[in-house]
């Protein structure tokens, strides 16, 4: 007994650094999955506001852009209100059935990366204002990503610029749908596949989402299609798209929550085999 | 002696600040990254202790970690490169021995022994780090050219960081 002691106590540098190795890596594969740790990540309130702080600071260099991108999305908003204002009056569709499916929920980014292969985006809302994990973010641009997980004022954002989300891409001009998944490679392209090779596809089309999931509406932008890749042999094409957000000038985004997210998924779930 | 562990306090949280609220943001054409935070702990004095070493390299490792969002991974690599310091520091030792209480600092060693000291570990921390994110070797030889571009602006910074502050903590 005494001898395995005095062993341990012998090589003592050597069994620190074993389990503090070993504790980082159980640390690293946790925070990999879905709900990984909560507390220590940038949406723990003191982290948190320290780069509020930090990201109020960047903001003074954006805020002409920041300001005509809203001027024109309120713009394009009047536009469609006014649209859905005429139909409404002409009766064509009742009032009870335009449920409202999504609402949306405003935040500003406190925190963003788009250099590594897991990025993470920060914004300023938290539980406290209805956020949920899995519900999709958007930018007036386009697509930001899903949120991974929330404290009472802050949320941490998956972007979409991370190797592991992947999310429904429909190609607008035909209606073939696909997947949208990053390459860890340059921020402002992500990879397309999945579009079978019968279809014929063109550069400079719109991917925009599917909306199959519930997550995200549908219709919203993604990006165009820049190059088409489709190997002999190969059943499907390998596409890269050039995304329609920059994801290093984002500052303000929506939150979608989706309000018949429930319904969807109670009742897709009567069927075991279907798969999304 | 308590006056020094007071400094020596003070520098790590500016090391850990100045990592997180400004080089964060300094990345070079989607490839270099600088962490002068290693800097922090590969100049500590030539004789301390692997154990509180390794302890050092986590608690900054993982600070530096919940800002990054990435649980783990620079504690990671802290914690290794701390653990081949003093090896490599004893491989290293100039004629006549290090002096008691040297700092591994250009000022004491000179620039070329300096950069020798401090490129391997760099280089170690930068591809366990990158490897460690990528989850392995898919991406390797973008992989490989953020190790590179990153340990190159990191030795820099650090350089400019000795000459600055050339008296620093001895």
């Amino acid at each position: 007994m005494e001898r395995i002691f005095l062993f341990l106590y012998q090589y003592r540098a050597f069994f620190t650094f074993l389990a503090l190795e070993l504790f980082c890596a159980w640390l690293i594969i946790q925070n990999n999955q879905y709900h990984g740790a909560r507390f220590f990540n940038s949406s723990n309130n003191m982290v948190g506001g320290l780069n509020n702080f930090s990201q109020n600071m960047r903001d003074y260099f954006s805020l002409r852009e920041v300001n005509s991108v809203l001027a024109e999305e309120n713009a394009r908003l009047r536009k469609s209100l006014e649209l859905r204002n005429q139909i409404i009056v002409s009766g064509t569709i009742a009032d009870e059935v335009l449920v409202p499916r999504f609402d949306f929920i405003s935040a500003k980014v406190v925190n963003n990366s788009t250099d590594r292969y897991t990025n993470f985006i920060t914004i300023n809302k938290g539980s406290r204002e209805g956020i949920e994990a899995g519900m999709a973010v958007i930018s007036p641009q386009g697509v930001v990503g899903k949120v991974k997980m929330t404290s009472s004022h802050f949320s941490v954002v998956t972007s979409l610029l991370n190797i592991d989300l992947r999310i429904s891409g429909l190609l607008k001009r035909t209606g073939h749908f696909g997947t949208i998944q990053w390459d860890g490679r340059d921020p402002q392209v992500v990879e397309f596949e999945f579009i079978p090779r019968h279809v014929k596809v063109m550069v400079g089309d719109t991917v925009i989402t599917s909306g199959y999931s519930g997550v995200f509406p549908e219709g919203i932008l993604i990006g165009t299609v820049e190059e088409i890749d489709l190997r002999e042999e190969a059943p499907f094409y390998e596409m890269r798209v050039r995304l329609a957000q920059d994801f290093r000038k984002l500052s303000f985004v929506s939150v979608v929550k989706s309000n018949l997210l429930h319904e969807l998924d109670s009742l897709e779930l009567q069927i075991p085999d279907l798969k999304r | 002696m308590n006056r020094s562990i007071v400094l020596q306090v003070l520098v790590f949280f500016i090391y850990l600040f100045f990592q997180v609220l400004i080089l964060k943001n300094a990345v070079m054409f989607h490839v270099a990254f600088c962490f002068l935070y290693i800097g922090y702990l590969l100049l500590m004095p030539v004789e301390t202790n692997p154990l509180i070493l390794m302890a050092l390299g986590f608690v900054l490792g993982f600070s530096v970690d919940v800002f990054y969002d990435s649980l783990g991974l620079h504690a990671l690599s802290s914690v290794f490169i701390m653990y081949v310091r003093n090896y490599w520091l004893a491989g290293l030792t100039p004629q006549g021995g290090y002096d008691a209480n040297a700092l591994p600092s250009v000022a004491n060693n000179g620039v070329q022994w300096f950069i020798t000291y401090v490129l391997p570990p760099i280089f170690l921390h930068h591809t366990i780090l990158f490897f460690t994110e990528a989850g392995g070797f898919d991406y390797f030889w973008h992989t490989l050219t953020k190790v590179f571009a990153s340990s190159g602006y990191t030795l820099l910074v650090m350089l400019i960081v000795e000459y600055v502050f050339p008296g620093r903590r001895s």
